[in-house]
């Protein structure tokens, strides 16, 4: 339920998966999610997809700043899977090497305002 | 058990280049008489840190690949520890991370493989549709 209230502002959620290739969610078409869906919502949404497992990335380095800030919110938080749409592998990864990151000053704690 | 080891570290941003190589020349040299072997020495360059350490805001970034043993790990770490210049440090093993992409890969490979004979079949399917559609409008 959470998700789908959610979806619509997820800046740094979204970020992710559109920079990526539009193909994986543009063939398979903007899904609403109509009467039948628990939501009842009326805005598209579309189907999440890790981009990880499409842009077939094995190694999730935690000296790739660039990569891993796509998945650190604003605060520096990590971005919760169900808002990055990251399957479950990969998030586990991704937290790892951005613990790593932290470690050695490339990513922060806490950013500070 | 010689294992893949990245350690990364951080020198002040204040050192001269030169007492900079020299430094990391005492830890290749650490490494070498310990029994390991260095793969490679890398400079990463002036960067800043996302967060204070020692009252820096930044700092040299230098990575060293390495092959060693745990007991040479450690040793290594405890230098680090020591070396006033240098101001952070990480270990990480990588060779069971290696491991696994090698693993990967050749998965990957064995599936192209596979893949290339059916190449040509898909492209007429392709455009027989193509031309239905217009028909059909």
């Amino acid at each position: 339920m959470a998700d789908e209230t959610t979806t619509p502002r997820a800046p740094e959620g979204g970020a992710p998966h559109s920079g990526g290739p539009g193909g994986p969610g543009g063939p398979r078409g903007p899904r609403t999610g109509g009467p039948g869906g628990p939501g009842g919502r009326k805005f598209f949404r579309r189907k999440k997809v890790c981009k990880f497992c499409t842009e077939k990335i094995d190694a999730i380095p935690y000296r790739d700043v660039r990569l891993l800030q796509g998945f650190v919110a604003e605060r520096g938080k990590i971005v919760p899977r169900r808002l990055t749409g990251v399957c479950t592998t990969h998030q586990r990864r991704l937290t790892r090497a951005i613990k790593q990151a932290r470690n050695i000053a490339l990513l922060p704690f806490a950013a500070r305002y | 058990m010689q294992r893949v080891y990245e350690v990364m570290f951080i020198v002040r941003p204040d050192t001269q280049d030169e007492d900079a190589d020299k430094l990391i020349a005492g830890f290749e040299a650490t490494v070498t008489n310990g029994g390991g072997t260095v793969r490679s020495t890398e400079k990463l360059g002036r960067r800043k840190l996302a967060y204070t350490v020692r009252k820096f805001n930044e700092g040299n970034y230098v990575l060293l690949t390495v092959e060693a043993d745990g007991n040479l790990v450690h040793e290594l770490e405890r230098r680090l520890r020591v070396s006033e210049p240098v101001i952070k440090f990480i270990t990480v093993r990588m060779d069971e991370e290696q491991k696994r992409l090698d693993k990967i890969k050749a998965i990957r490979a064995t599936r192209k493989k596979l893949s290339a004979q059916p190449v040509p079949a898909p492209v007429e399917a392709a455009e027989a549709p193509a031309e239905a559609t217009p028909a059909s409008a």
